[in-house]
């Protein structure tokens, strides 16, 4: 017992960290991209120290709570909204042996728990007692409801290739080949992934419910401080639980030569979050009824084929046999 | 057309719509300054849109009359502060045509150079801010913000060498221009075109094979002809629309006659149409600032003394109306002169206060988002529309 909530105290700060680390990759990386330096002058060599003097920034900023918000909902949101995002790393193995709970419907608790998310954040919306806050709100249920579908069915299809529910099952399945290699239907769920949980983590081109230019902020649009910090916590945490699921479903998890298990995983997790963060800064954001039609003209009819085509081809003894 | 009934309806809480008014503006990411819309929601479509101008008023035609022929260009350039030239130049244009005042070759072909760079400066402003608009401050239209910010600062260099401002430069004076020339400045001009023509071809390999910024812009906010020419817009909005209409082409002014250039149009009417139209014209006025720098003739840049007083200009008794080409449309000066040093009267035709008469009729039907990708493309500044 004392040593499960030792290790669950562990494996929570070093994910907060590594995702506080990943706000800080984001920035240099769009500065990069944008032709500017990034954070710099914060701690040296280049602004190393920039999340921690932000996060000190905005533990010291004033709680304002607006005079007509309801109050326990908007109180209660931010914590609603964060707790999914840090549950999913309960079941994420990091090397083999390395996890808090290796469960055996790994996956299952994994997409049931993220989904959670949209409740803390449509709570924040209507908390705040704002148009804008709303408005998003509305848009994030839409968008989630849509995109949960896609993302579920193309997280199943290397549930088919490897015939289990477990994330590490999953992993060993891919000890000769990893399933983003298999030939076409590897790609093709791959990208419909990287698509899916890029409208999933509300990032540009389908951040409509943050959509600055329109909504100003969305549903965090009152929310200043440290609760702000957990709301922004969250988003990064959940992009971060994401990027590990890619990397455990399709680029073989802890599975590589020569580095130890770990650091191959925290790799392919970080590649995915680049690839995501670079689609991010390259694109403009796409209307709300343009996302809607896209996930359930395009992307849910190819996903299901996908899924399908996968089913045969595992029915005719392809995939791994276990 | 502020719908008022659409309005009394969602206020007095009868009709059992489910109509939600939002306000956006004066301060709004998206106001591109400090423009007010009202908008009427039904869900995320917009019923109904009332706008609210003047938050930046400052009296500038009174205070026209209340500065002298020598003094006022410097402060015109703040009528329209993102294309400073342009305002300018119509003031002195409309001076000179009271007084019969001629302006020596050189001085003309400077202010057609300085009006072209100015118009690449202002469209590098607007492409950022519209790419900010659809795309948000947290993805792609930050980066081409940016990247056009990067082009932008290239031309503001050269104003700055040439005048020593950046931004407002009191550059035009009745009778010619201040300043001419500093040595070396046209090589770096021609550099500088050169690299920004390149950038060009890369922000339009950037947005043009963009499926999300093409389905954001195409079909969006269309301006038929003829509503086009109801309204009475200008400039490239009027030229999305298929009116091929240039002051530079109908009505040259300083010496247009001379250079070779097209006039962009395009049929659409929508976003996308005025994008290209803007595209299009970076393009030319590339070309005439080229042109421009090829054949520019030696002389004087003023057909009137230095200034030494701020009175010395005057203008005889008459009245005019001068008007030219700017990034926006067509920004008109009309001055009433009286003999004395000053103007008796003066009104300023905003290119972008016209320009923004066109919201109500194309807003209403489109959703939220919608707004703000057909305000950018509108391309206002707000100190033009309230002046």
């Amino acid at each position: 017992m004392m040593r499960d909530v030792l290790a669950a105290f562990v494996l929570l700060n070093v994910v907060v960290l590594i995702v506080t680390y990943l706000t800080y990759v984001e920035r240099k990386f769009a500065a990069r991209m944008q032709s500017r330096i990034g954070p710099y002058r914060v701690g040296r060599p280049h602004g190393w120290l920039q999340p921690i003097a932000d996060a000190i920034k905005l533990l010291i900023k004033e709680d304002i709570v607006p005079a007509l918000a309801d109050r326990p909902v908007y109180n209660l949101a931010p914590i609603v909204f964060l707790l999914p995002s840090l549950l999913i790393f309960a079941t994420i193995p990091f090397a083999p042996g390395l996890g808090l709970a290796d469960l055996n419907i790994g996956i299952l608790f994994f997409l049931a728990v993220s989904s959670l998310e949209i409740v803390g954040l449509f709570m924040g919306g209507w908390g705040s007692n704002n148009k804008y806050a709303l408005l998003s709100a509305m848009r994030a249920v839409n968008q989630i409801i849509s995109y949960e579908v896609p993302f579920v069915v193309t997280a199943l299809i290397p549930v088919l290739l490897a015939g289990s529910l477990k994330l590490s099952t999953i992993v060993q399945a891919q000890e000769g080949l990893w399933f983003v290699a298999y030939p076409v239907i590897g790609q093709l769920a791959f990208v419909a992934f990287i698509v899916a949980t890029i409208a999933s983590e509300n990032r540009v081109p389908f951040d409509i419910l943050e959509a600055e230019s329109e909504l100003v902020a969305g549903f965090r649009v009152e929310y200043s401080g440290m609760k702000f910090a957990l709301i922004q916590l969250a988003e990064y945490t959940h992009m971060f639980g994401v990027s590990c699921l890619g990397a455990l479903l399709f680029l073989g998890g802890w599975l590589g030569p020569g580095l130890p298990g770990w650091a191959w995983f925290l790799l392919k997790a970080l590649f995915i979050f680049l690839l995501v963060t670079w689609v991010r800064w390259s694109f403009v954001r796409i209307r709300v009824d343009q996302i809607l039609g896209l996930s359930w003209k395009v992307l849910l009819p190819a996903t299901l084929v996908l899924l399908m085509a996968t089913g045969f081809w595992v029915a005719l003894g392809g995939g791994h046999v276990a | 057309m502020p719908d008022l009934e659409a309005r009394k309806v969602i206020e007095l809480g009868y009709g059992g719509s489910e109509r939600l008014v939002m306000n956006m503006g004066p301060q709004h990411p998206s106001a591109h300054g400090v423009f007010r819309m009202i908008l009427t929601l039904e869900g995320e479509t917009i019923a109904a849109m009332d706008s609210v101008i003047g938050y930046l008023h400052r009296c500038h035609e009174k205070l026209g009359e209340t500065l002298t022929y020598a003094q006022y260009p410097s402060i015109a350039s703040k009528t329209d502060y993102v294309a400073a030239m342009t305002s300018e130049l119509a003031y002195v244009l409309a001076a000179e045509k009271i007084g019969k005042i001629d302006v020596p070759k050189r001085a003309q072909y400077l202010r057609v150079l300085v009006a072209e760079l100015q118009r690449i400066a202002s469209h590098c402003l607007w492409l950022g801010t519209w790419c900010l608009d659809l795309g948000g401050a947290l993805g792609g239209g930050a980066t081409v913000f940016l990247y056009c910010f990067r082009e932008r600062e290239l031309v503001l260099d050269l104003f700055e060498a040439l005048t020593g401002a950046r931004l407002l430069y009191g550059f035009h004076q009745v009778g010619g221009t201040r300043y001419d020339l500093p040595e070396g400045w046209a090589t770096r001009c021609l550099e500088s075109v050169k690299r920004i023509d390149q950038r060009i071809d890369e922000y339009e390999e950037m947005l043009e094979a963009n499926t999300a910024f093409l389905v954001r812009t195409q079909a969006v906010g269309v301006v038929s002809r003829e509503l086009a020419q109801e309204v009475g817009i200008a400039g490239p909005l009027l030229r999305g629309s298929g009116v091929e209409f240039d002051i530079r082409k109908n009505d040259p002014y300083s010496s247009y006659a001379d250079f070779d250039f097209k006039i962009p149009v395009e049929t659409a009417g929508d976003c996308y149409a005025r994008y290209r139209v803007r595209m299009q014209e970076f393009r030319e006025s590339i070309k005439i600032v080229r042109h421009v720098l090829d054949g520019l003739p030696a002389g004087p840049i003023s057909s009137r003394p230095a200034l030494k007083s701020v009175g010395q200009v005057r203008i005889p008794k008459g009245e005019a109306y001068a008007r030219v080409e700017g990034p926006r449309g067509e920004v008109g000066c009309y001055v009433v002169a009286d003999g004395s040093p000053k103007p008796y009267r003066m009104k300023w035709r905003g290119a972008s206060f016209s320009n923004l008469a066109i919201l109500p009729h194309i807003v209403p039907g489109h959703k939220v988002a919608d707004v703000v990708a057909i305000m950018g493309s509108v391309d206002p500044v707000f100190g033009e529309v309230d002046r």
